[in-house]
């Protein structure tokens, strides 16, 4: 069984955001990063399914520039056997040519699965697992929130809109993972240690030409919130009252 | 723009609210260069029941699949289907709905035409040649503003972003064929786990009540659920902190790492307001706080708050909510 989580570095999302000078983008100089979100979730469960199975092995990737090699570090410390950075100046704001370009590098691979976090923490817009599977000609699974894996096929499940479905699938595919799932481990010093010496490989990323632009960032204009109405079950009429006249949603 | 193709999301062959959100982008980005909406609607035979409907809503064309096969939704039928008739029609935009469907189909069919997307769409508006929209970034505290130059440009929508619009049309229907032989899809369903019955999903529900800690035990949310009651057309959320506490299934967790709602009324009972909820229900149009800590910082991005006892101010809320519902 042989795995491969594709892995980004984002800002640690409590950090106050600034928008860079030309109104475009955030401004990233002096923020914290880790590992995004799901993606976490995403090396957690490969790591338990490769732990059950004989001969796993997981195998991260990241595209991006230099400093991603500290995320790919941290997968290493929580058990992958080894690192693929692909490297670039940066990571473009257009997910197909993401995609594109780790599909090239995962071509060939022969991975039993390919893993996503069910969206980036920066991007969120969870376009690169399924644009993967999509250029690999491999059956996807979005967001799955239970994965299981044996001899040869995968059950999944998806959480719908006011329900869930359980999908049956061949091996290889392509799943990306939601929360719920699995919480990720803390490295251990051991495996700190032993990270140190595992092969991190970098090549440069096939990127071509972007076609979607962050074109400006803002953010959100504040709430006109704190509007305080009252104390305790005295308020209750008037907070009905304004539902009904002002909000006009009651 | 030239003609758009909408994706008009059903299941169990009733079609989803998001279809006529879709249709309603659709017919926006159509209208501001002349050219038609084109719904493509898939399901089991009887479907095409449900496409006057899409013309209720602007659909100037619906092209409808119906195969047995197609019961339960095919991301990969689907996916063949809606990418060659994208091919054929020539169309400037394609618009999905970012739910749970939609964020497995649009990026697929994206790739099959060798397109970028711009995914959770807030809003968006079409200049000849190119497509801007708004989507949420970095945990929702930022709103980024994308443009698209490739064609079709491809979107999935927020759910409840776009308020569906009457514009009756013709609404000319169409048969299609599927792309694909639904028998030869690879990933397949094999049950579905109804959800709760009868009540709104949190992704469909205008009104949402949603806990959190406050509420003290989960036995307590049996005041919310009364009052979601009252709304009579309101889902139940909550925070992470309950769900980890297994006072609420994962599933009603809203927040960063749990749904993304934009209902008209969001009610938050004892949440404290921490950013990673804030960044799954900041959109609502009109937000109420009811905590005990008047510091709490739910109350920043409250439109209504009220100090006091979640469990003495609920109650009398909901007797009200009540009476107001009876007044009408
Ligand atoms: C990576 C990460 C991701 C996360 N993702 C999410 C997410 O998706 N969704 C999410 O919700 N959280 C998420 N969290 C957790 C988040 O940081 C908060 O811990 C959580 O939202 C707090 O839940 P709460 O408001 O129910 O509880 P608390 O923070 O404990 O707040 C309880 C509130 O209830 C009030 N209260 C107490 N008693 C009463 C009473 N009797 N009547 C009225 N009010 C009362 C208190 O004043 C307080 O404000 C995430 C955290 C991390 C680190
Ligand atoms: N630069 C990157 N390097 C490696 N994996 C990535 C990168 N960008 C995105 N991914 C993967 O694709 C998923 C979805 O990203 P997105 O479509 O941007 O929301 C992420 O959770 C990662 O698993």
């Amino acid at each position: 069984m042989k795995i491969v989580v594709c892995i980004k570095r984002v800002p640690d999302m409590e950090s106050r955001f600034r928008i860079t000078a030309d109104g475009k983008l955030v401004d990233e100089a002096g923020l914290k990063f880790d590992m995004s979100d799901f993606d976490g979730y995403a090396v957690e469960v490969a790591l338990q399914l490769t732990e059950k199975l004989p001969q796993g092995e997981v195998v991260v990737v990241s595209l991006g520039p230099d400093a991603v090699q500290e995320v790919l570090r941290k997968a290493l410390s929580m058990g992958a056997a080894r690192a693929i950075h692909l490297k670039a100046d940066r990571v473009p704001a257009d997910g197909f040519a993401v995609a594109r370009a780790l599909a090239a590098e995962l071509q060939g691979g022969g991975y039993d699965l390919i893993m996503f976090g069910k969206h980036a923490m920066d991007t969120m817009s969870g376009v690169v697992g399924p644009m993967t599977a999509e250029l690999l000609g491999l059956p996807n699974v979005s967001a799955a929130s239970k994965l299981d894996v044996a001899s040869g096929k995968g059950t999944a499940r998806r959480e719908l809109e006011g329900g869930a479905e359980i999908v049956e699938f061949p091996l290889p595919a392509v799943v990306s993972i939601d929360e719920g799932i699995a919480r990720p481990r803390y490295p251990s010093l051991k495996g700190i240690m032993a990270a140190k010496k595992k092969p991190l490989e970098t090549k440069p990323a096939q990127l071509d030409v972007a076609r979607l632009e962050v074109t400006k960032t803002e953010l959100p204009a504040d709430r006109q919130g704190g509007r305080i109405i009252g104390e305790g079950a005295a308020a209750v009429p008037e907070l009905v009252r304004l539902l009904q006249t002002e909000a006009k949603v009651l | 723009m030239a003609n758009v193709l909408a994706f008009a999301e059903s299941r169990g062959g009733e079609l989803r609210k998001v279809a006529l959100e879709a249709v309603t982008a659709a017919r926006a980005l159509a209208d501001a260069e002349g050219g038609e909406v084109h719904a493509l609607l898939m399901g089991a035979p009887g479907i095409a029941a449900k496409a006057e409907q899409l013309g209720r809503h602007g659909a100037d064309v619906v092209l409808v699949v119906e195969h047995p096969a197609l019961a339960n939704h095919s991301a990969e039928v689907a996916a063949a289907t809606a990418a060659a008739r994208a091919r054929e029609g020539a169309y400037g935009a394609v618009v999905f709905s970012a739910s749970a469907q939609g964020k497995d189909l649009a990026p697929r069919v994206a790739a099959k035409l060798g397109v970028p997307m711009a995914a959770d769409v807030l809003s968006l508006e079409g200049a000849p040649g190119s497509v801007s929209v708004t989507h949420p970034g970095y945990a929702s505290k930022v709103t980024r503003t994308l443009t698209l130059s490739a064609k079709p440009a491809i979107l999935s929508l927020r759910p409840g972003a776009f308020t569906p619009a009457a514009v009756t049309k013709a609404g000319r229907v169409e048969t299609l064929a599927p792309a694909m032989d639904p028998a030869s899809a690879r990933v397949v369903v094999k049950e579905m786990v109804q959800g709760r019955s009868g009540k709104p999903d949190l992704g469909d529900a205008p009104v949402i009540v949603s806990g959190g800690r406050g509420l003290r035990a989960a036995e307590n949310f049996r005041l919310v659920e009364e009052l979601a009651d009252a709304f009579g057309n309101a889902a139940v959320g909550c925070t992470r902190a309950v769900a980890d506490d297994g006072w609420r299934p994962q599933s009603d967790q809203i927040g960063q790492t749990g749904r993304t709602v934009s209902p008209d009324l969001y009610v938050a009972v004892g949440i404290s307001g921490a950013i990673q909820h804030l960044a799954g229900m900041r959109t609502a149009k009109t937000i109420v706080a009811i905590n005990r800590d008047k510091e709490a910082p739910i109350f920043k991005v409250a439109d209504y708050g009220i100090v006091g006892d979640a469990l003495e101010v609920v109650p009398a809320l909901t007797a009200a909510v009540r009476e107001a519902k009876q007044g009408h």
